[in-house]
């Protein structure tokens, strides 16, 4: 791209439009070998069913179905794909700079823990939307303190940033079983361990006309600032170096460190808002039912996007299709809840091999490079 | 019996979780470690030993053999480090995300198969008793050994010779601390790595079957809480030393006991915290275990994870 110098009309006119089609051959690499790479993971799980005397095609259909067939199906996909976008966004943020972080789950948990921790002794006196706002600042708070310390770790003391993700996770676990079952349990519940509830009146609604929260909406648009603030902005530009070649990046004076630390936390800030989403929209407390798996599920949203910001809407949409229409697979199949995970996991591997073709396939390649 | 008998039955607890809980940490840092000596590292092993567990179950349920199911584990657990050690050959694929992508594969296929079983009681490995010296109940108890822990031992001895002193020693840790050496010695580079994430997925199926044939000895899915992953940062503390690998997970073990034992006598506050022990642990070893600066005694050059 850096060859094209003269004025865009002038490229335009000049007849060139051979080097449009090569920048498109360039830039289709990225649609192509996705989709492919979809493709090949289906025909895997496909052979995985046959093997097992199941019919794939049902077992597709049913997917339809249940994620994106009806309305109903689609309101249930939107919700589930909320908490994905912010949790992949969890991993995509940290991966511009080389960090794999795998523990957002934990950053998501302590978040709706915090959140639904500081909104006790608000209610009854406090109106909705101050209540609501220091639920989301303690989450946010939560979140980006707990995985902006794995960054610190990281630069600091040298400590791998994926094994410490997830043993944070662990803590972040004990730490809500410790409160919930302890010194926060709300004794009018006696089922479940649960903070005590937030109360209807102050829960967040449904966009009109839907069942899906606002989260969704805040999730796209924290999607939008991302993308914006890792390709736009100069935090996002040394951000990128250091992630390509660390040594050049300090070489060059760049606060490696401040970065690192800066990202994390505003990865695990966005984790925490899941979490804060999860108790104020859907459950309305806190309880063990937060550990539902978004946190994991969000690391293969981020990858499949190859971390892009804005890739991780579309991408969250159809795997939380994929994990609403398990139910109906489960009822209708006789297969396992587990075949969903199956499925997650063939391609996640499948996606990460299709790393190696790319600027390896001749048919993506300008004319004089083949 | 003196002194505080409550703290005598938290030590002896402690003592005796430290044998029974420490033996797939034991299996899997060996596998890890013999997997990071070749230069790559195998963060899937979590899902070898999730899967390991869930064969050998189903295996001993349905031969009535638990030594059967042990073997087959580590098969399946070689299985997986074939797949691993093939994927990561293949330029541009890392070997970190591979990891996580078989740890979430190996545990999604250990849950679909498993199902089944969940419910049905397998016929679990014999322990051999050391104890009858001692007319204390909690003493024998805790000397109640599974061949397995033994066999780990014997493991560990075995592969801190043979990495010393054997050409194939020799080979692995070459190809671990360059492979442009490696390569001009004439190893093919990425077979030995291959082998040897082989070698340590067939340890990680074997630690994942005591899981489910001896302690806690029976499948469900909450089995295995991390030790797969917890192994990776055992093998770090340990520097990657096969006998230091053995008393970190004893001591993983034992940190691993501390909560059940302060619960048997009555200490149940703060239990989710004592519960919590190894992850804290883990995380307190690797912050003062590990530095920004310089690079880790043993540690193979060429291992992503400590560049």
């Amino acid at each position: 791209m850096a060859d094209t110098t003269d004025t865009p009309g002038l490229g335009v006119q000049g007849g060139t439009l051979a080097e449009l089609r090569d920048r498109f051959r360039r830039s289709a690499e990225y649609v192509v070998i996705p989709i492919l790479a979809l493709i090949v993971s289906g025909v895997l799980f496909s052979v995985f069913l046959l093997a097992l005397g199941k019919s794939p095609a049902d077992f597709f259909s049913l997917v339809w179905r249940g994620g994106f067939g009806t309305s109903f199906s689609w309101q249930n996909t939107l919700v589930r794909s909320a908490p994905l976008i912010f949790t992949a966004l969890c991993v995509a943020i940290p991966a511009r700079l080389g960090l794999v972080i795998i523990g957002g789950e934990g950053a998501l948990v302590l978040g709706g823990f915090a959140a639904a921790s500081v909104a006790i002794p608000m209610v009854g006196w406090a109106p909705s939307f101050l209540m609501l706002g220091v639920m989301a600042l303690a989450a946010i708070v939560a979140g980006g303190v707990w995985i902006g310390a794995v960054g610190a770790l990281r630069h600091y003391r040298g400590v791998n940033e994926t094994i410490a993700s997830l043993l944070m996770f662990y803590i972040a676990v004990s730490i809500l079983n410790f409160f919930v079952e302890g010194a926060l349990r709300d004794p009018s519940d006696p089922n479940k361990p649960s903070t005590k509830p937030i109360g209807a009146e102050n829960m967040i609604g449904a966009i009109p006309g839907t069942d899906v929260h606002w989260g969704l909406v805040v999730g796209v648009v924290l999607c939008v600032l991302l993308f914006v603030l890792m390709n736009r902005t100069t935090f996002g530009f040394a951000a990128q170096i250091a992630g390509g070649n660390l040594r050049a990046a300090q070489a060059q004076g760049l606060p490696v460190g401040k970065l690192m630390v800066v990202s994390c936390a505003i990865a695990g800030a966005c984790a925490g808002l899941a979490g804060f989403f999860e108790v104020a929209a859907i459950h309305g407390k806190a309880n063990a039912s937060l550990i539902a798996g978004y946190g994991f599920t969000g690391i293969l949203v981020s990858f499949l996007a190859r971390h892009n910001p804005l890739v991780i809407v579309p991408v969250a949409i159809f795997l939380g299709g994929l994990a609403a229409s398990g139910g109906l697979v489960q009822r209708r199949m006789d297969l396992p809840d587990a075949t969903v995970l199956v499925l997650q996991g063939l391609l996640f591997i499948v996606i990460l091999v299709s790393e190696t073709f790319y600027g390896r396939l001749p048919f993506f390649k300008p004319k004089g490079d083949r | 019996m003196t002194g505080d008998p409550g703290l005598m039955t938290v030590l002896l607890a402690m003592f005796a979780g430290a044998i029974r809980v420490s033996t797939p940490f034991l299996f899997v840092s060996l596998g890890e470690m013999l997997t990071e000596k070749s230069g790559r590292i195998n963060l899937g092993l979590e899902g070898t030993l999730v899967f390991g567990a869930m064969s050998a179950y189903a295996i001993s349920y349905h031969t009535g053999s638990p030594w059967l199911g042990v073997l087959v584990a580590g098969i399946c657990g070689s299985a997986f480090g074939a797949l691993h050690g093939y994927l990561c050959k293949l330029p541009k694929v890392n070997d970190i995300a591979i990891g996580i992508s078989l740890m979430l594969f190996g545990t999604g296929l250990a849950f679909f198969f498993g199902k089944a079983y969940i419910q049905p009681s397998a016929p679990r490995l014999p322990s051999i008793s050391f104890g009858g010296w001692s007319d204390h109940p909690g003493i024998r108890q805790a000397l109640e050994i599974n061949p397995l822990f033994l066999l780990g031992i014997a493991l560990a001895i075995f592969l801190w010779w043979g990495l010393k002193n054997t050409r194939y020693g020799l080979i692995v840790r070459t190809t671990g601390d360059s492979a442009p050496a490696a390569l001009a010695l004439g190893i093919n580079v990425n077979r030995v790595r291959l082998l040897a994430t082989m070698a340590g997925g067939f340890f990680a199926g074997i630690g994942g079957s005591f899981l489910s044939l001896y302690y806690p000895g029976s499948w469900t899915e909450g089995l295995s809480s991390g030790q797969g992953l917890m192994a990776v940062a055992l093998v770090i503390f340990a520097r990657w030393h096969p006998i230091h690998c053995f008393w970190a997970a004893l001591l993983f073990g034992a940190a691993g006991a501390l909560g059940p034992a302060l619960q048997s006598i009555g200490i149940s506050r703060g239990y989710h915290f004592f519960n919590a022990a190894p992850y804290i642990l883990t995380l307190f070893i690797m912050i003062v275990s590990t530095s920004p600066r310089r690079s880790l005694k043993g540690a193979p050059g060429e291992l992503s994870i400590t560049k």
